[in-house]
């Protein structure tokens, strides 16, 4: 058995809205995985730290005010200063859908919106890390 | 917390069985014994203590209750043209909504505010915006709601300051903030300062107004964001009590008497879920409210006893999926509030689940109240379902379970400790986390979404209009700032500053301070970091 998958959830920005953030923590803890949650109000910079701090191997958004687009940008340049632009990257919250073409190309590698089953997101991370 | 949860019937149990989400088991029948078992029958009258059947005697036949839709975007000028349109469209009030960058003490130029600028409401930086945003609105005839926490003890000056700018009296002047820090701890998340700096600024406001501005309601305490953060129903009303009572045990240490304040707390509470037990959640809650306040704390004016509430919002009951289906729920929505006797509505959008809603969406919203008050006959008779055997055996059995949860909350310490150790917020994670598991496996039923699913539902199919973020506007509003700052007397703002740290630091009310600080042109996150450098900010525990 190697060590478990480590996944940072995290809230970008001013947004407080935490209950979808909390509820992704909860299953993706009892889907196995190790968790860390950062709490409200985080910027780019203190998060590209603690995904490189705590050597995660998922790092995941969540964004429902809708400034999903710059701080994504944001956090890309960051990532890729640390060298952790190859991490498994997830964001989740209200992602209209024409945002996630955007959000791909900019390096995000799943979005999850609103509504999302649970199980979908640890399924997508299980299959990416492994 | 081992409090209330929404107790789901084991898999042996019944099919038939029945429970509501605070717990308590429903039966196919209710006759007067119920009601006598259930803690007997409520004679009281509405208008009289304690104010079960609504606060008031005559209730919506003398005036039905305010629209005031939530409402706010871009900047000052736009948002002021969408309250135009809601005010001849028939709105009888305004609920502002604010930008997050405003929310959370930080000016348009801040890095903090970089993408937030207007985006999820309107951008405030100095008086100059409340100026234009309220220009040509008769105060006196429209009264407005400030949805605003954090940084509220600001948001409440600059008010009052434009007012009087205006030509108002304060003294005369009515309006609403939020200004309910706790819940923000618990969901909704735009604190500033700790718990105990944060309190305090809560009791400035109210013991402020008290003085200054006595028909000004200076908290609107909200167990709305409770709910949606994965509160019962129950848990819902409970924890704002508690919070009420925390507020309001502040102000009396200040040797304030409870009658020159309680009668100006108002609440926000949420709507969706079950019609009949949210009807007797609110009879319910009204009645523990009267008696908290008249019995528990002494009042002798009934008034200080009115539990005034809006409702009708309830966006965690909107679904992504089918999203017309929410212009539906919304109308069951308003049915429920009318039927409770709420004072004011303020029903969410079919769109919000989306974005900010379209004008369209909003006069959908309103026609929604306006039929019932015009052509449901909702406003004819006061509290119709009371004395139903079912409602007021609801009725009765919901009070008591306030009164457990309650109670469980002062054995824990009380709210304000429960809250600063995160342990309310984890209770309600979780709940939120079962519910959410429940509705994925068809346990909870939810039309569109686990039931009468569109095939191929995708997002991309939906008529849905989004409402665009206006990079340029965002670069205006900063200009705009920009050039009030240097217009204005910056010895004036320094002098204002430095009272305003000086009163925080001597834990005087910082009020007197603001109201000079705002009408000088400070700008929010001017006088925000001002009490960040003396009261600190606030760290949030993380506890699963």
């Amino acid at each position: 058995m190697g060590r478990k998958i480590k996944v940072l959830i995290a809230k970008p920005g001013l947004d407080g809205h935490d209950v979808g953030a909390k509820v992704v923590v909860r299953a993706l803890a009892d889907a196995g995985f190790e968790v860390l949650y950062t709490g409200l109000h985080q910027t780019p910079e203190t998060i590209a730290a603690e995904a490189r701090d705590e050597d995660v191997d998922v790092i995941g958004l969540s964004i429902l005010s809708g400034s999903h687009i710059p701080l994504c940008r944001k956090l890309k340049e960051l990532l890729a200063g640390d060298g952790l632009d190859e991490k498994l990257w997830i964001v989740g919250g209200n992602i209209p859908a024409q945002d996630r073409e955007a959000l791909n190309e900019i390096g995000v590698d799943g979005v999850f919106p609103t509504g999302t089953d649970l199980d979908e997101i640890a399924n997508f991370i299980r299959e990416k890390v492994a | 917390m081992t409090a209330e949860t929404a107790k789901k019937p084991a898999p042996e149990a019944d099919e038939n069985r029945v429970v509501n989400e605070s717990g308590i088991e429903i039966k196919t029948l209710y006759t007067a014994k119920d009601v006598v078992e259930s803690g007997g029958v409520d004679a009281s009258l509405p208008g009289k203590p304690p104010f079960t059947r609504g606060i008031h005697g005559e209730m919506y036949r003398k005036r039905p209750w305010t629209m005031r839709q939530y409402t706010g975007f871009a900047n000052a000028a736009d948002t002021n043209e969408r309250f135009h349109y809601l005010i001849r469209n028939g709105q009888t009030g305004l609920n502002v909504a604010f930008d997050l960058a405003t929310q959370c003490g930080y000016d348009s130029d801040a890095p903090e505010a970089l993408g937030e600028v207007g985006r999820v409401g309107m951008a405030v930086d100095t008086l100059k915006d409340f100026e234009i945003a309220f220009d040509g609105i008769d105060l006196d005839k429209i009264t407005v709601s400030l949805t605003i926490n954090g940084s509220a003890a600001i948001l409440i000056a600059m008010y009052l300051a434009m007012a009087e700018k205006r030509g108002y009296d304060t003294k005369s002047l009515r309006g609403t903030a939020q200004n309910d820090i706790l819940k923000e701890f618990i969901g909704r998340g735009t604190w500033i300062y700790p718990v105990d700096a944060s309190m305090k600024l809560v009791a400035d406001t109210i013991e402020y107004c008290a003085h200054n501005a006595p028909k000004y309601s200076p908290v609107s305490v909200c167990g709305y964001h409770i709910r949606e953060s994965g509160a019962s129903p129950a848990e819902e009303m409970a924890y704002a009590f508690c919070i009420a009572k925390a507020y309001m045990d502040d102000v009396l240490k200040r040797g304030l008497d409870v009658d020159e304040f309680a009668g100006r707390l108002s609440f926000n509470f949420n709507i969706f879920g079950n019609l009949f037990e949210q009807v007797a959640k609110f009879r319910a809650a009204r009645r523990l409210w009267g008696k908290i306040v008249l019995e528990e704390y002494g009042a002798t004016n009934p008034k200080s006893g009115w539990m005034r509430m809006i409702a009708g919002g309830g966006g965690f009951g909107l679904t992504i999926q089918q999203p017309e289906n929410n212009i539906m729920r919304g109308a069951y929505y308003a049915l429920v509030a009318a039927l409770s006797g709420a004072q004011t509505m303020a029903l969410c959008c079919y769109d919000e689940a989306y974005t900010i809603p379209t004008p369209k969406a909003q006069k959908l919203s309103l026609r929604t109240m306006q039929l019932l008050i015009e052509e449901i006959g909702l406003t004819d008779t006061v509290d119709p379902l009371g004395g139903s055997y079912y409602i007021e055996t609801l009725t009765n059995q919901m009070e008591q379970k306030m009164i457990d949860i309650m109670a469980q909350v002062d054995r824990e310490g009380g709210i304000v400790k429960s809250v600063s150790e995160g342990r309310i917020q984890s209770h309600v994670s979780q709940q939120a986390y079962e519910h959410q598991r429940d509705i994925q496996s068809g346990a909870f039923p939810k039309v569109g979404v686990n039931r009468y699913v569109d095939e191929d539902d995708g997002e991309e199919q939906h008529d849905v209009e989004l409402h665009p973020y206006d990079e340029a506007g965002a670069q205006a509003q900063v200009d705009a700032l920009h050039k009030v700052k240097a217009e204005r007397d910056e010895a004036a703002v320094q002098a204002a500053l430095a009272k305003l740290r000086e009163d925080a630091q001597a834990d005087r009310n910082v009020m007197p301070a603001l109201m000079e600080a705002v009408k000088a042109y400070a700008t929010v996150g001017e006088m925000s970091d001002t009490m960040v450098e003396v009261f600190g900010r606030y760290q949030e525990p993380i506890r699963f």
